[in-house]
């Protein structure tokens, strides 16, 4: 995509990450410019203060939040399928699930916004980490009203709770379920079942009853060419 | 004097005027709404969850069945993270096949809306009409991808197959006479590009026969004109997206402002609502019809000249070819490699999103550089629109509710996702 509208978009960005840059780094935000998009780390107490600046700023003017989205990063980098003793073993295809217990880097838990400016024509992703033990971020509903439900849906999935949010409940998820079900430590399958007791006369849940199986293992290739892509991405012309 | 209080009402979750599943708790003040709490999640079936634990391709079914009337978009939106994830250039006679199946899926959609949102409101015959037209579009997607609905025609780096050289025809059957079946059969002689082109040609009047219907009809006026009013400052602050945004007034349209695939050579314009009630979404919808099927006959007549590849040749992403397996130790190697790992993607995150018919249907993929996805994020138009609901019925009486719900077009499979 080389026409103008998308290097028009391209230097709109970079500009962009320049001014977050100067804007927010004594905040203690960490900008990054890949694969053409913005992202803006920030540390979770200066969370509000960013996110009322990013709207109201000349500069940035984001006056939609189109999503919110939590991330649990405990499983980051997991392989489930190290080949290393493959000759040693046979070719067995078997894996067992939950892979090589890698665990992700820093805190557990990742809230991602990503804005947009229909002034500007630009998008910006912001990012909060957020620890296990404690995992309250700010909440963004005084800042832009559509917070609340994704809000709600992270509180829902992650157990990520939004401090100042006036309406949190579980959206998503059935009336009294249990547990967080996004979560990495959250079987696929699920804890429990339901089904309807024709002797009791009424519906029962009980431990599920489905195997777990892996059909396709989680692999992670050391690929050379995205090594030195990775490090072209990080070259500060583009930045 | 009797004491007046409050009450609650539960609407739904089996309504025929709620689009699916939902609940409603109603808060009213006799007829006027108080309060309105959606309880939505009733169709949730975790397809996020579900994509992390599937390589890539495997989850392009899936997104079929996020917004079932607006199939191929969805697709769209996933498969252009990946490839945007991958950094490959699409063939430019798949772009514009994307481009025409897009159109064609938000002219299925915007007939779906109208029909139902006429039907909720009162309004029978929309329905039928509206219906009269998705078969033959359907008939398009059956062409391409052997499937009605769910298609999963599109691929990363293309799509999965090019245009049929001739359109299926209708068979003798018991219930219809040879003469009713030759004539059905009349605009189907050709490729399906003749068909569709043939569709192009007729779908103006249909339109107008909508408009006919509705556009001056006093009941319908009566039902939309001043319901739900959203300011262009609220519908930003809410993240309205798609004709909600454009009905209250902003120009604000992803295949302008940020085009993908073919749209930056196609010449359309974005209609846009002046009052942001009911009356002026359904305005901008049937404008955008129109449009839509102005797209269709610009990459018709593209398509029709440019033949070419519509899918990569990078067989490391996208299938070889059945014929070259047979003979070629490395296409066989290729394929084996596709269909049992997949492709592992560099590490790192996108957001790719696209005008959807109802808005911006964004998917946010962030990878470790495994064979699937760490985090799928679906960025569903509905799930915004719907979360204003209690902002945009309260205060009005509980027949606007159904035409709030109508106006906001939505659809459970995406929002409960």
């Amino acid at each position: 995509m080389t026409d103008s509208v998308s290097s028009g978009s391209k230097a709109r960005h970079n500009t962009l990450a320049k001014t977050l840059a100067s804007e927010f780094e004594t905040l203690g935000c960490a900008v990054k410019h890949e694969f053409s998009e913005v992202t803006l780390d920030v540390p979770g107490g200066s969370l509000l203060e960013v996110a009322s600046r990013l709207r109201d700023d000349e500069a940035f003017q984001f006056e939609v939040l189109v999503d919110v989205c939590g991330v649990d990063y405990s499983a980051y980098g997991n392989s489930e399928w190290v080949t290393n003793e493959a000759s040693s073993s046979g070719f067995g295809r078997g894996v067992e699930s939950g892979g090589d217990g890698h665990r992700g880097e820093g805190e557990r838990f990742g809230v991602v916004y990503h804005l947009l400016s229909i002034s500007l024509n630009q998008r910006l992703r912001v990012r909060v980490r957020v620890d296990e033990a404690q995992p309250i971020v700010a909440s963004v509903t005084t800042v832009w009203k559509s917070a609340e439900w994704f809000e709600r849906e992270a509180f829902d999935l992650y157990g990520i709770l939004f401090d100042g949010h006036e309406d949190l409940r579980r959206i998503l998820t059935d009336y009294g379920f249990v547990g967080h079900p996004f979560r990495k430590d959250f079987p696929l399958q699920g804890n429990v079942e339901m089904r309807y007791d024709a002797e009791k006369g009424r519906v029962v849940y009980e431990p599920v009853s489905i195997e777990p199986r892996t059909l396709v293992p989680r692999v992670i290739r050391e690929d050379n060419r995205y090594l030195e892509e990775s490090q072209q991405r990080q070259d500060p012309a583009d930045a | 004097m009797p004491e007046i209080r409050n009450y609650t009402l539960n609407f739904g979750p089996q309504h025929p005027a709620a689009h699916g599943v939902l609940r409603l708790v109603l808060e009213m003040d006799g007829e006027v709404i108080e309060r309105a709490d959606p309880h939505i999640g009733l169709l949730h079936r975790a397809t996020e969850k579900l994509a992390e634990s599937k390589p890539f391709n495997h989850s392009i079914p899936y997104m079929d069945r996020l917004d079932y009337v607006s199939m191929m978009c969805n697709e769209h939106g996933y498969v252009m993270a990946i490839e945007k994830l991958l950094g490959v250039e699409v063939p430019e006679r798949a772009l514009y096949i994307r481009t025409m199946f897009d159109e064609i899926t938000r002219i299925l959609n915007h007939l779906m809306w109208i029909g139902t949102h006429a039907l909720d409101v009162g309004a029978m015959t929309m329905f039928l009409y509206a219906f009269r037209e998705r078969e033959d579009l359907m008939d398009c997607y059956e062409a391409v991808s052997g499937a009605r609905m769910h298609a999963a025609y599109y691929r990363v780096g293309g799509v999965y197959r090019d245009l049929p050289d001739e359109m299926p025809k209708h068979e003798n059957n018991k219930f219809r006479n040879d003469a009713e079946i030759a004539q059905k059969n009349e605009n189907r002689q050709g490729s399906l590009l003749d068909f569709i082109e043939d569709f192009t040609d007729r779908f103006p009047r249909m339109v107008d026969e909508y408009e006919t219907l509705l556009t001056d009809n006093r009941i319908w006026k009566q039902r939309t004109v001043g319901i739900g009013v959203v300011s262009p400052e609220r519908a930003m602050q809410l993240g309205f997206s798609g004709p909600m945004l454009r009905g209250s007034g902003i120009a604000w349209d992803l295949r302008k402002k940020q085009p993908y695939a073919a749209y930056r050579n196609m010449d359309f314009d974005i209609p846009v609502g002046h009052n942001g009630d009911c009356y002026d979404r359904y305005l901008v919808r049937v404008e955008e019809m129109r449009q839509s099927n102005r797209i269709i006959s610009q990459c018709v007549e593209w398509l029709k000249r440019n033949p070419g590849p519509v899918i990569l040749s990078d067989h490391k992403i996208a299938p070889p070819h059945r014929t070259g397996m047979k003979e070629d130790m490395e296409e066989l190697i290729h394929h084996f490699k596709l269909f049992t790992e997949g492709y592992c993607p560099p590490p790192g995150e996108v957001y790719a999103a696209v005008e959807a018919p109802k808005g911006e249907f964004g998917i946010y993929i962030l990878s470790d550089g495994a064979n699937k996805p760490y985090r799928l994020k679906i960025r569903a138009p509905g799930f915004a629109h719907l979360a204003a609901m209690n902002e945009m019925v309260k205060g009005h009486m509980l027949a606007d509710v159904v035409a709030v719900i109508g106006t906001m077009d939505i659809v459970f499979g995406e929002i409960d996702r």
